[in-house]
């Protein structure tokens, strides 16, 4: 095979990474604003189908509807679950936004959960306040988003994964450079604004059954946007502040304190007893189902066997058919029913995923990263405990002001140099004979994660995790692929190493514990306010290395008591001990 | 740097009586968020040719012939 000098160069106005959740609004919302801007939606997989809500979603997590909650209480809700460190700012316009966005959802034709007075039907999951809104019959989100681009003549393409940001001479970002999936072609996408949704990093860690692919998030949301934005030089905060999900053990689908909480589920131990009051996810929350699953009384189980006949087959019904619909067919594969016993339960491995903690790729409530031109939205971005609604929110603000930020721009002088020796280094496993394949190359890495990052954390640990990874710098010149679809898992492998060595330096920085298991420090126990009430940067020296720093946090723009602060911090039901 | 394959029981099974992938559709490898879905050059019809599968069922849940099942992989079975 040879390599072609010409690579086709594509221009745009706006280019949108990632068309899961996200991407199609902020595409969506940029075409609104401006309908003769040309937008293109870019996609690893196929938009039909692709991102964290592939098979749609159950419910909204973090819904800020008036009646039953204020935007404030939302504010301070997060502030509280999420020990302080964030952008309040940012949060706050999430929820002044968030009903308008149920609305504009349920124009469309997304059908929320609605009482006998046709009232949404609020449900209380969070420790305060009630968010929870549910959608039984949320399998045809994808459909309904895919509408929306067709109408407002959005250009799709699919089956292209993005692997550099490009920047102009003046710092700006200017499109990217991308890899086919079916073809090995390279190719390089000119745009005045660029807008990252690639979702989480879900395979940093190897989930407990040593599948790679069965991991908590979709594993075509690997850390793609979060190497990016590095490699281009943007920041990166909180990724100390680690994914961890409560699971079905071995089925990586979420054990659903959303859809359960509300009918009477509950998180019991060995004995069928609570031991914590909220299912609420927080770090203390995963702390507390830690120490159960680690100690006598474990593991930790999914208690519905109490519950009546119609209530199991309505939990059965949003299960079954939402967001994870294997799951029936993993019970049945055990010959586990929710009415004969507790189903057990596990813990995920880490990743990072603002939808659930506040690990990502730094944005304003703008939804700026720190680089002129780039944006980034939904779980990539830092904006805290965001879910499904957070990214539509924020792919909407994203889009809105990528629109704005185009106006009078003309297109950047590419960098050429710098795209014929990335697009030889993503073409290279392609031109070997032989080599290492991405599968063990992938697997060393996150199996290293499991065994060195993976909290308890500890600095020795660490240590050795670090140097062992940074010995894997070594092999990237022999990864081998046999076909573009190797190809495209050599340089997803690629992007997860670069999380993974992220993972441990943004630990290794912050010497305190805080968020509970997410960063369970065991060298620096307790939570430390006077020298750690900050955020923690990651970032690329002029030199390439990753290095970090604290950024103070915002003045808050909703005030909290002391007796509110404390309040996750007291999650363990007094009796259970 | 020498290299071996090692067989392995894949999830999603492709029943080729059902599906009519020589006749053009393309609907299972479309939207397969992991791309490890492809065409059988010999049979012309669609198999899982790669063991990477999320078990997330749009294959199964898009097939117009109802050709696809996803079983759930053989390591968290």
């Amino acid at each position: 095979m040879t390599i072609s000098d010409d690579i086709p160069v594509q221009d745009i106005d706006i280019l949108i990474i990632g068309g899961g959740t996200a991407g199609p609004m902020a595409a969506v919302a940029a075409k609104e604003q401006n309908p003769d801007a040309s937008v293109m939606l870019l996609e690893k997989a196929n938009v039909k189908r692709s991102g964290a809500i592939s098979m749609g979603m159950d419910g909204l997590n973090n819904a800020v509807v008036p009646g039953h909650s204020t935007p404030e209480d939302y504010v301070k809700e997060i502030t509280i679950a999420n020990d302080g460190i964030v952008l309040q700012k940012g949060v706050k316009v999430y929820a002044d936004r968030s009903f308008e966005m149920i609305q504009k959802l349920d124009s469309w034709g997304v059908y929320f959960q609605k009482d006998e007075t046709g009232e949404y039907d609020m449900k209380k999951v969070h420790h305060l306040g009630t968010y929870v809104l549910p959608m039984p019959e949320g399998h045809n989100i994808k459909k309904i988003l895919y509408r929306r681009l067709r109408r407002h003549r959005v250009k799709v393409e699919n089956r292209y994964q993005a692997i550099r940001i490009l920047k102009d001479n003046e710092g700006n970002a200017c499109g990217c450079i991308a890899l086919g999936t079916r073809d090995a072609d390279v190719i390089v996408l000119r745009a005045k604004a660029v807008i990252m949704c690639t979702g989480a990093a879900g395979r940093i860690g190897l989930p407990a059954s040593g599948y790679l692919y069965g991991t908590y998030e979709n594993p075509s949301n690997c850390g793609d946007g979060h190497s990016m934005a590095f490699h281009v030089g943007a920041e990166l905060t909180g990724l100390e502040c680690y994914q961890i999900n409560p699971l079905l053990k071995d089925y990586n689908g979420p054990a659903c304190a959303y859809v359960t909480g509300p009918l009477g589920g509950y998180t019991a131990n060995a004995h069928g007893d609570r031991f914590i009051e909220c299912d609420y996810w927080s770090g203390q929350m995963m702390m507390e189902f830690y120490n159960e699953l680690q100690g006598g009384k474990g593991p930790v189980f999914l208690k519905l066997d109490h519950l009546a006949e119609e209530t199991i087959q309505e939990i059965e019904h949003v299960l079954h058919t939402n967001e994870r619909p294997s799951r029936g067919r993993f019970h049945d594969g055990r010959g586990v029913n929710y009415r004969q016993k507790m189903v057990e339960m596990h813990i995920s491995e880490i990743g990072f995923c603002a939808g659930h903690s506040a690990s990502g790729v730094w944005i304003n409530e703008k939804g700026e990263t720190t680089i002129p031109g780039l944006y980034g939205a939904g779980d990539m971005a830092s904006i805290p405990h965001s879910y499904m609604l957070g990214a539509f929110v924020y792919g909407q603000i994203c889009g809105e002001n990528a629109a704005q930020f185009i106006e009078g721009k003309e297109p950047a002088e590419l960098d050429m140099a710098f795209i014929t020796s990335e697009r030889d280094r993503i073409l290279a496993p392609l031109m070997r004979k032989d080599g290492i394949p991405p599968s063990q190359f992938e697997y060393k890495a996150r199996r290293l994660v499991n065994d060195y990052l993976q909290p308890p954390k500890v600095t020795k640990k660490m240590d050795i995790g670090l140097q062992r990874l940074k010995a894997m710098e070594e092999d990237i010149p022999h990864l081998y692929a046999r076909d573009a679809h190797e190809l495209l898992r050599a340089n997803e492998a690629q992007h997860i190493f670069d999380c993974a060595k992220m993972a441990a330096v943004a630990s290794q920085y912050r010497q305190e514990s805080r968020w509970g298991l997410y960063h369970n420090y065991v060298d620096y126990p307790e939570t430390n306010n006077d020298d750690w009430f900050c955020h923690v940067q990651l970032y690329k020296t002029d030199e390439g290395d990753m290095a970090c720093k604290k950024r103070p946090i915002d003045p808050y723009v909703v005030q909290l008591d002391d007796a509110e602060k404390n309040a996750y911090q007291q999650l363990r039901v007094q009796a259970a001990g | 740097m020498p290299t071996a394959s090692q067989i392995s029981m894949v999830p999603v099974i492709v029943d080729e009586e059902k599906c009519i992938a020589e006749k053009g559709c393309r609907t299972c490898i479309d939207v397969c968020p992991l791309d490890v879905l492809w065409i059988n050059e010999e049979s012309g019809k669609a198999f899982m040719k790669y063991d990477e599968c999320w078990y997330c069922m749009p294959c199964e849940a898009d097939c117009p012939t109802d050709a696809v099942t996803v079983n759930i992989p053989y390591l968290l079975r």
